[in-house]
């Protein structure tokens, strides 16, 4: 069983929603982020989403762009991102990592050389955010032949006959983007979140996480009731954003957020 | 059959929006649902007569269509070889090609019921250009642009506070063209229900290469109408400049299948191409994707996009529209590369033997046609797209001769 499927049914037989932080790798240093990982699971995350650090990244608001940015400034690259995993799983071998960036730096180290490097550095899932199912034909059949899970967006104007079409694609998990805008926006509507993922829920078997516009204990304890997963980012980087004179404290702040969410969610 | 006959024989783009490789909807599924309907509206009205009609009017009688196609003795003579043609979209109302193209969007934004449009700008013609027809339509208009454009550009930003419009600096990034692009699509996701963003260029995702240069390619259908009345044959060489390259696809795309009339983009040459200070992914660059499409690109080999440089602001694009990568590699057009200093030496022939002067952009079109003109014979002719007017860069100009305005 998948790294990323046994924790999810493992969360599931304990009656738990898991946390899903989200930080982008390599910010504000690429010294920083393999402990932060191992903190952050300390602090209760049960998944780790990794950010691909690019120039451009589009779907994303100022906060992750910045992100980028001091992560870029040291030069990160996703060789080196692969590399933090690497490093990240020789003291953990449980949690699951999953990758989220855009494609351009993936296709330009080549998608098998990625799906190589990535599998065997102990990644566990891609979340590709510029790649709908349309165009990703290709690179799916690569990951999952290594043993990748794929895993995919879906959003408020997500129709029904694409929401089929993604449930059959995706592995893992889905990541429901619970408003729109980009990360870093505000205003979350939990019921109309819970309605659109009962629907989803009718139509797949795959767990359901939800990202966007979670900020605080109180966000992630509503939306841990009706999703499966609860993933919270920008919340965490604008902390990072806060502490860059002061690195050696990032990870026991960082940290600090995630263990008020874990209680309002586990309360 | 061959690749060039392919090109010419097949419609393209394809239903996804692919032209051969390039091309497609890569952008995040927060956008999927208004591309989608964006298409099907643009699919129903480009073959509703009505729309068609009411484009066709306000191109005469708002924009001041046909432009003429003129005929530059001097600078022939001048130069010795072919004549050669401009295409005056400077003589366009706002003062350059991309109003075709706003005027067009404005009435699918009308048809959509949008009652807000956004757009991302450059040099800031497309800015004004949208804040133009915003105006005329009542809308309301926003149009993001790099703050270092802001700056280079300061004419055309009062232009467009004038005209009503918002105009939001963008400081992300390298504070240029890409980055408010960016911020633009930002903006239509989180507004998507009452917005229609106007992309400025054949660039983006499905459907909007296709839609802005099926808007464009009225500059190309009048010049091949008036080089047949004018000299009763087709052209030899079309030159047209590139960045997004929406007045260069306006241009080429009626002469695809005049296999005779040889094609040829004009790309931001900048420091030099051996430099690497440039804004020409066609000439020096790799496929990769942006922007929503896949296209050339000007990237480092880790994927990440690098910052561009050209003279001229609305040049100053690290992607190219995903038609131009598909005529590039089926070998129907041909791309070359011209340095800011090179534009700059045609910016100044043309004003001074001509008495127009052209935008930046456009000086590079006109500077290769000065570098090619002269290895033609007198009978034969070049068409070149005057995409737009000078007067925004005369601040540019300027400076770099030390002057200050």
């Amino acid at each position: 069983m998948s790294r990323i499927k046994s924790s999810f049914s493992n969360l599931k037989a304990s009656g738990r929603a898991a946390l899903i932080p989200f930080v982008t790798a390599g910010d504000p240093a690429p010294g920083i982020t393999v402990g932060l990982m191992h903190a952050m699971v300390q602090a209760g995350a049960d998944i780790i989403e990794l950010g691909i650090p690019f120039s451009d990244p589009m779907a994303d608001g100022p906060v992750i762009q910045l992100a980028c940015e001091r992560s870029l400034l040291h030069g990160t690259r996703l060789l080196d991102v692969l590399d933090m995993v690497a490093e990240f799983r020789q003291k953990d071998q449980t949690t699951p990592v999953v990758l989220m960036g855009y494609l351009n730096p993936v296709e330009a180290i080549g998608y098998e050389n990625f799906a190589k490097r990535a599998k065997d550095a102990g990644v566990d899932g891609v979340l590709t955010v510029d790649l709908p199912p349309e165009e990703s034909e290709e690179i799916v059949a690569i990951l999952t032949a290594h043993g990748l899970d794929t895993i995919y967006l879906i959003s408020p104007t997500t129709s029904e006959a694409r929401l089929r079409h993604i449930c059959d694609l995706g592995t893992g998990y889905l990541y429901y983007v619970s408003l729109k805008g980009v990360t870093g926006s505000a205003a979350l509507n939990v019921d109309e979140v819970a309605a659109k993922l009962s629907q989803v829920a009718q139509m797949t078997d795959l767990p359901l996480a939800v990202g966007f516009g979670i900020r605080d204990p109180e966000s992630a304890r509503a939306i841990g009731q009706i999703a499966d997963g609860v993933i919270v980012g920008s919340v965490l980087v604008s902390k990072i954003a806060e502490l860059v004179t002061q690195p050696d404290a990032i990870a026991s702040s960082v940290s600090s957020l995630i263990a008020d969410m874990r209680k309002a969610m586990d309360a | 059959m061959s690749t060039t006959e392919q090109t010419a024989k097949q419609s393209l783009p394809d239903s996804r929006g692919h032209f051969g490789p390039y091309g497609g909807r890569f952008v995040s599924e927060t956008l999927i649902a208004a591309l989608e309907e964006l298409e099907a509206v643009y699919d129903k009205l480009s073959k509703d007569p009505a729309f068609q009609e009411e484009f066709d009017r306000d191109l005469a009688h708002y924009v001041g269509r046909p432009s003429p196609l003129y005929l530059a003795e001097r600078l022939t003579r001048e130069l010795g070889g072919a004549k050669i043609y401009l295409k005056r979209e400077d003589l366009n109302h706002t003062g350059a090609h991309k109003v075709n193209n706003t005027i067009g969007q404005a009435l699918l934004a009308k048809f959509m019921g949008k009652p807000r449009v956004i757009a991302e700008t450059g040099a800031g013609q497309h800015g004004v250009a949208s804040a133009t027809v915003a105006a005329r339509l009542g809308l309301e208009c926003k149009v993001y642009m790099g703050a270092e454009d802001v700056r280079r550009q300061s004419l055309n930003v009062y232009r467009m506070r004038l005209l009503g419009a918002e105009v939001i600096p963008v400081t992300s990034g390298t504070r240029t063209l890409k980055d408010a692009m960016n911020e633009a699509m930002r903006d239509w996701v989180t507004n998507v229900d009452n917005t229609y963003y106007i992309i400025g260029t054949a660039a983006g995702p499905h459907p909007y290469p296709k839609l802005v240069r099926d808007f464009q390619c009225v500059i190309g259908r009048e010049a091949k109408a008036q080089c047949l009345e004018q000299t009763g044959r087709l052209p030899d060489v079309i030159i047209a400049c590139v960045g997004g390259g929406s007045n260069a696809i306006g241009l080429f795309h009626p002469f695809i299948e005049d296999e005779s009339v040889r094609m040829i983009g004009v790309e931001a040459g900048g420091y030099g191409l051996e430099t690497g200070q440039h804004a020409a992914p066609l000439s020096d660059g790799r496929p990769g994707v942006l922007h929503g499409m896949r296209t050339y690109l000007m990237e480092d080999d880790a994927g990440q996009i690098l910052d561009t440089h050209s003279v001229s602001a609305g040049l100053d694009y690290p992607g190219v529209g995903p038609e131009h990568a598909w005529l590039k590699d089926s070998g129907r057009a041909e791309y070359v590369a011209i340095t800011d200093h090179e534009a700059l030496a045609a910016f100044r022939t043309l004003t001074q033997v001509e008495g127009i002067m052209p935008a930046l952009e456009s000086s590079h079109a006109i500077a290769h046609a000065i570098k090619l003109a002269p290895q033609m014979r007198p009978d034969q002719s070049i068409i070149v797209n005057l995409s737009g007017r000078g007067d925004k860069d005369i601040h540019t100009v300027a400076a770099l001769d030390g002057i200050e305005i």
